[in-house]
């Protein structure tokens, strides 16, 4: 169908033409204001640890939207290259693709370049893309990983700021787990030691933060591989369906039943051979 | 890859072109085309990000330019901008999407993914722009 008032092609990317519409909503018209629906959040407590051999990153499984738990087993560690993986907070769909495009990003550039990509460049990549939308992609992110340099560990803001410390915690549970992890952090801890502190920095964040919740998630990073460990820890109040909810074969009675044979004729018939044999 | 702004070079940088309605052929609102204008709407942008980025890759080329320029001299972004030229010649008709393969690999965005490429494809748009009215728009004659 041709619209015969364009007179320029359309623009890819961000579109804002419903923008002035929403406002308007917003602001109410006489009849009263209209809310708009708010963005699945993932309230979250989400931290990491650089230990002896590579890094740790934990998170809880816990999505919420507004008042109700959206979704009970959210994973909320993403791959992001072979050696980084990060863990996201904030609107769930922001992290999702942000860290999707990362990914992009550094798996072209490997393929370009035959190289590992290094935690520095992501880091750069969502900084730049984080600022241009200055903050408007809510999405808090912990970058962790190993590379030819070291084991890095990150955090990005939302509108692109940086810090690079050996610990950290983010997300609404982010002060609980701070707080065991100032206590108990020490540099060059041993694998089970800097998981136990991940571990319990996320269950702290679970305990005293409404938004986490659920399971935590464990990802060891070292220069030999990932270790994803989902869950780590169940929570003990997993609820478990306590009989099957599905309806037997014949709970529905079949009143009538007629069959139509659907009548094809034949019109044209081709024959195609494929190059099947090997090539010289 | 952005470069950091040098204060220095955004003293000149480009003045942001708004939202003003465009003009038609005696300098006033075409009505018959673009619809009714309201103040508001052309004075203001709704969405903050709005208009940087509707200005985005021309902030960024001038910059890049200009620090090109402080580093090499004033003929490496003249040659750099005669191919740019170039490149942005080689188009299909203007109702038809093209793929500016050369523009893109002049600028480097050929081997990155953002939302440029994801979201509103120019391919994959449901509809088309009225073939005749947009030849002539752009060759001047409407």
């Amino acid at each position: 169908m041709a619209l015969s008032n364009v007179l320029e092609p359309a623009v890819s990317g961000f579109n804002f033409e419903n923008s002035t519409r929403n406002i308007v909503l917003e602001n109410g018209s006489e009849e009263g204001k209209i809310k708009a629906p708010t963005p699945m959040k993932t309230g979250t407590t989400i931290a990491g640890v650089v230990y002896k051999d590579g890094v740790v990153l934990g998170a809880d499984t816990r999505a919420t939207s507004d008042e109700v738990v959206a979704d009970k087993m959210c994973a909320k560690i993403h791959y992001i290259a072979p050696n980084i993986y990060c863990c996201g907070a904030g609107t769930a769909a922001d992290t999702e693709k942000t860290t999707d495009m990362l990914s992009s990003n550094l798996t072209i550039f490997s393929m370009n370049s035959g190289r590992n990509p290094r935690v520095v460049m992501a880091v750069n990549i969502l900084q730049d893309m984080l600022f241009r939308y200055r903050g408007m992609i809510g999405a808090h992110i912990i970058l962790g990983g190993v590379d030819c340099t070291g084991s890095h560990l990150y955090t990005v803001g939302p509108y692109g700021s940086i810090d690079k410390v050996p610990y950290l915690a983010m997300g609404s549970g982010k002060l609980p787990a701070m707080g065991i992890l100032e206590d108990r952090f020490k540099g060059n801890m041993d694998l089970e030691e800097a998981k136990a502190l991940v571990s319990d920095a996320i269950h702290a964040g679970i305990m005293s933060d409404l938004g986490s919740g659920n399971n935590i998630d464990l990802c060891v990073i070292t220069k030999e591989g990932v270790d994803y460990i989902r869950p780590h820890r169940e929570s003990i109040y997993n609820y478990k369906r306590q009989a099957k909810y599905k309806y037997k074969p014949g709970t529905t009675p079949v009143l009538t039943k007629s069959v139509n044979q659907l009548e094809l004729e034949l019109v044209h018939e081709t024959v195609q051979m494929m190059e099947t044999a090997g090539s010289s | 890859m952005n470069t950091r702004g040098l204060r220095s070079q955004l003293k000149d940088s480009v003045p942001v072109t708004g939202l003003c309605p465009q003009a038609g052929p005696y300098g006033v609102q075409d009505s018959l085309r673009r619809g009714f204008s309201s103040v508001k709407n052309e004075l203001l942008p709704s969405h903050p990000l709005e208009l940087s980025e509707k200005n985005f890759q021309l902030n960024q080329d001038k910059m890049n330019f200009n620090t090109l320029r402080n580093i090499q001299g004033l003929h490496a972004p003249l040659k750099l901008q005669m191919e740019y030229r170039a490149a942005r010649q080689i188009q299909r008709l203007p109702f038809l999407p093209s793929s500016n393969l050369a523009l893109d690999t002049l600028r480097g965005s050929d081997d990155t993914i953002g939302f440029e490429d994801i979201l509103n494809d120019p391919i994959q748009s449901e509809m088309m722009g009225d073939p005749h009215i947009m030849t002539e728009y752009k060759l001047g004659i409407l």
